[in-house]
């Protein structure tokens, strides 16, 4: 009876063995942190993950970002339009010359009329393709768009409605579905959402709500190099991060976004690699200008800035940081020779405050709003009480005004001068700051003061429009870059921001996991990487 | 007792009405813009107004909460805010997920509860007694999120045998009998069915003791009748109880659980729920706690009659 029972237990327990979770060849499966799959049909939701995993796979913008290279920032590069020209005589009118012979995945020709179409789905309101959703995800991402017509089947005219020099950063953000498939779905969005179809890498095959999507690679695509070598790429929603940890090291995913810094020394141990990289991010607190506010004075912003003990900030956090050097990360086309170093100097710090007026006798005591989680943030609650010490060395007394995550992003569009900031003088905040509008612009422009836009401090300083203007008026790029390193330089060296650190995107995988390059981009390239067997 | 039958359904309807106000005022009165999730955090004023508009919030509440009841009236509980997807059918997914794990969970626990609870009550006071009960202590006493986490670390992180996450191989579309499938549905199964089996475990010990300590056991034992025997009359007296307190269990499951539902990403209701809270997305939130709820109202409503049918005292009452 016993010697049954065993051989019983033993089969069982040999069976679950047997039948455990498979690994496909050629099939990369990921676990993202979304809590549903990204938006299909074009114009992405769920922030730079989803334009990550179903805007840039599925679907091409006229210019694409140069996804290729790790060691170096990544910039724009011809896509579906192969070059382009602001009129010499007229600086709002673009022309855009757009490649030739490229199929949507259903089939149907890219052409002007198709970009007109994708246009008129985010702008106007009137055309029967005009998708709320994807506009609401759209629209304010292309801001400077006046006009637009095709010219002939391959040019296409973009008026803007000032001269705007950064309208190619703004079209890169705009995903191109296919008019054809739309008709094809019964002109109705839910049902292209399904069975989507764009021009890029990868095609959308299966799409089960909530729970996975699967993409296969497009072998007609444009660009031969990029031609996906997988066989399948899998995309789980995993939100919560110990679930995802769990996932990977169960083998049933071979990546995982974001891992939780406390699981990264384990998941090194187990075998597993953890990517990292810089990319255009960062971690600061928006300093408050209105009347009143202490960072008026640059002498305490300055201390401050030299009060952070980064390195310190980089042990708690178990490395997974890069300290700020400036308000771009180091090394970034657009970092210029600031002058003020952003270097750990109590002494220098503590002169500064006296020089202000405060000292031990004399503390500045002043309230910011933080937030205990959300996109981007890191781990807030132990990073601004490390920076809430720091400043109390040099007589800086912080009180937090901790806020819901999505409270504080309402209150980031109110103002700083509005009755939901409590009177507060600043708030941690995280920044995408990819191009020139999200890097720079919308912080300090004084036009973009709320409820106009979201310079949430009121900053106003007419030098610093006037290098904004120039920015939007300058069209050869590399003089635009280096009007964009002169903003820079004038960020740090003014203490603009409490610049603290930069995220370093990580992601854990399997080391079966071959061939991938992590550029410094929110977005990513998955068409070169491979399975080990 | 159709004259019982209608008066008791027409005492639902002010619940139902009742429940639906509750329902709608929760979701909107908690902070947080339902449009913040969904748009980009630079999202112009025009933007915002547009979507405020084409979701109605642009209205005063009482008119938002009556265009919402008529429509839930005809069938229709809105487009969720994140994924323009029918609510409808997002719940309906979701509650047959749930009522998939809730019922696993279910026979787990009455199983394991049961044979736990017969144990230590037949063997009242000795060391089998002790650790049978500090079994079930444990099963209502543990937090069930630690110990899904504990079975995933063991089962499927360190012995690989089983899947630690999702609804099955594909997502729980196409489900299907097969181990493919069954093998995810196993950790969140056990996980789930700790409560039920400390609870069923408890109650049939009680009942076993009493019935063992009644004259009529002494009878039958006077009479000569065997051990085995005489187990088998307890287990009958036993065993209405038992099944009574199964059905409020599976009842119980059967709402979901946020937690367990969030550790292995079960596509059931509690993760459409926790979903539904982090995106702020208000149709589907008040949808799923409306179905819910209804739920456990007609839920009641039928345990009534049922109970009424079988016993007339309860109509009378």
């Amino acid at each position: 009876m016993r010697t049954s029972l065993l051989a019983a237990a033993l089969s069982v327990s040999t069976l679950i063995a047997a039948a455990g979770p498979t690994f496909a060849q050629g099939t990369l499966r990921i676990g993202m942190t979304a809590s549903d799959i990204p938006l299909t049909t074009g114009q992405t939701d769920n922030g730079g993950e989803g334009q990550r995993f179903l805007g840039f796979t599925a679907y091409d913008a006229l210019i694409n970002w140069d996804l290729s290279s790790a060691t170096k920032p990544s910039d724009l590069v011809p896509a579906l339009a192969t070059s382009w020209a602001v009129d010499a005589t007229d600086k709002t009118k673009w022309i855009f010359k757009l490649r030739e012979g490229v199929k949507f995945h259903d089939g149907s020709a890219f052409d002007a009329a198709a970009v007109v179409w994708n246009l008129d789905k985010l702008l106007s309101k009137d055309t029967p393709q005009f998708d709320p959703r994807q506009s609401a995800q759209g629209r304010s991402r292309i801001p400077a768009v006046a006009t637009y017509r095709a010219i002939d089947a391959l040019t296409l005219e973009i008026t803007t409605k000032t001269p705007d020099a950064t309208l190619p950063y703004q079209l890169a953000w705009i995903m191109i579905s296919s008019p054809a498939n739309w008709e094809k779905q019964g002109k109705n969005w839910d049902a292209v959402a399904k069975a989507p179809s764009g021009t890029g890498p990868w095609k959308i095959v299966n799409f089960v709500p909530r729970e996975r999507v699967e993409l296969v690679p497009n072998p007609d695509y444009w660009d031969k190099a990029r031609v996906p070598k997988l066989d399948r790429m899998v995309l789980v929603p995993l939100p919560e991060a110990n679930a995802r940890v769990a996932a990977l090291r169960s083998g049933q995913v071979d990546w995982i976004e974001a891992p939780a810094p406390d699981a990264v020394a384990s998941l090194k141990q187990a075998g597993f690699a953890i990517v990292t990289n810089a990319y255009p991010h960062n971690w600061t607190w928006h300093l408050s200008r209105a009347e009143g506010s202490p960072w008026n004075d640059i002498r305490v912003r300055k201390a401050a800035n030299l009060a952070i003990d980064r390195q310190g900030l980089k042990e708690l956090l178990s490395g997974m940081m890069i300290p700020a050097e400036g308000f771009f990360p180091p090394g970034h086309q657009w970092f210029g020779k600031p002058s003020f170093k952003l270097s750990l100097d109590v002494a220098a710090a503590k002169k500064l405050m006296a020089e202000a007026g405060y000292g031990p006798g004399k503390p500045l005591t002043t309230k910011i709003l933080i937030s205990a989680s959300g996109s981007g943030q890191m781990q807030p609650l132990p990073m601004n009480e490390f920076v809430q010490q720091n400043l109390a060395e040099i007589g800086i007394k912080i009180d937090f005004e901790v806020v819901e995550w999505n409270t504080l992003i309402n209150i980031w569009r109110a103002g700083a001068k509005h009755e939901s900031a409590r009177g507060a003088t600043g708030m941690n905040y995280t920044y995408f700051i990819q191009d020139p509008f999200t890097g720079f612009i919308r912080h300090l422009q004084c036009n973009l003061v709320p409820p106009a836009g979201t310079n949430w401090g009121l900053y106003c300083d007419p030098e610093m429009d006037a290098l904004f203007d120039k920015v939007r008026t300058t069209f050869d790029p590399k003089a635009q870059t280096a009007i964009l390193e002169k903003i820079h330089e004038k960020y740090v060296d003014e203490a603009l921001f409490l610049m603290v650190t930069h995220d370093v995107n990580p992601r854990a995988m399997s080391t079966k996991v071959k061939g991938f390059v992590q550029a410094q981009n929110w977005f990513q390239d998955f068409s070169q990487i491979t399975m080990a067997k | 007792m159709l004259a019982y039958t209608i008066k008791r359904f027409l005492y639902v309807l002010p619940v139902a009405l009742g429940v639906s106000l509750v329902c709608f005022l929760l979701v909107h009165i908690t902070p947080g813009d339902p449009l913040t999730a969904v748009l980009p955090v630079d999202a112009t004023a025009e933007t915002q107004a547009q979507m405020r508009a084409l979701y109605g919030f642009d209205k005063p509440l009482p008119v938002q909460y009556g265009l919402w009841i008529w429509r839930v009236l005809q069938g229709d509980l809105g487009a969720s805010i994140a994924t323009g997807r029918p609510v409808a059918t997002e719940v309906m997914n979701a509650v047959r997920n749930s009522i998939i794990l809730a019922t696993a969970a279910t026979c787990i626990g009455f199983a394991l509860g049961a044979l736990l609870g017969i144990i230590a009550g037949y063997f009242r006071g000795g060391w089998i007694d002790r650790a049978a009960s500090l079994i079930s202590v444990l099963g209502v006493s543990v937090p069930h999120y630690w110990l899904g986490m504990v079975l995933v670390i063991i089962f499927s992180v360190q012995l690989g045998w089983l899947p630690a996450t999702g609804g099955g191989p594909g997502g729980s579309a196409n489900r299907s009998l097969s181990w493919d499938y069954l093998q995810f549905l196993v950790l969140p199964a056990v996980t789930m069915s700790v409560i039920p089996m400390g609870i069923i475990a408890r109650t049939v010990k009680a009942l076993v003791g009493e019935i063992l300590s009644q004259e009529f056991v002494q009878a039958l034992a006077a009479k000569g009748l065997t051990e085995w025997g005489i187990f088998r009359h307890v287990l009958k007296n036993a065993a209405p109880t038992a099944f009574a307190v199964m059905g409020l269990q599976l009842g119980y499951l059967l709402g979901g659980s946020i937690l367990i539902e969030t550790v292995f990403s079960w596509p059931g209701t509690g993760f459409l729920l926790n979903a539904a809270i982090f995106q702020r997305d208000l149709p589907l939130l008040q949808g799923t706690i409306l179905v819910l709820a209804l739920f456990f109202v007609f839920l009641n409503l039928a345990v009534d009659v049922i109970q009424s049918a079988i016993d007339p005292r309860v109509q009378r009452a």
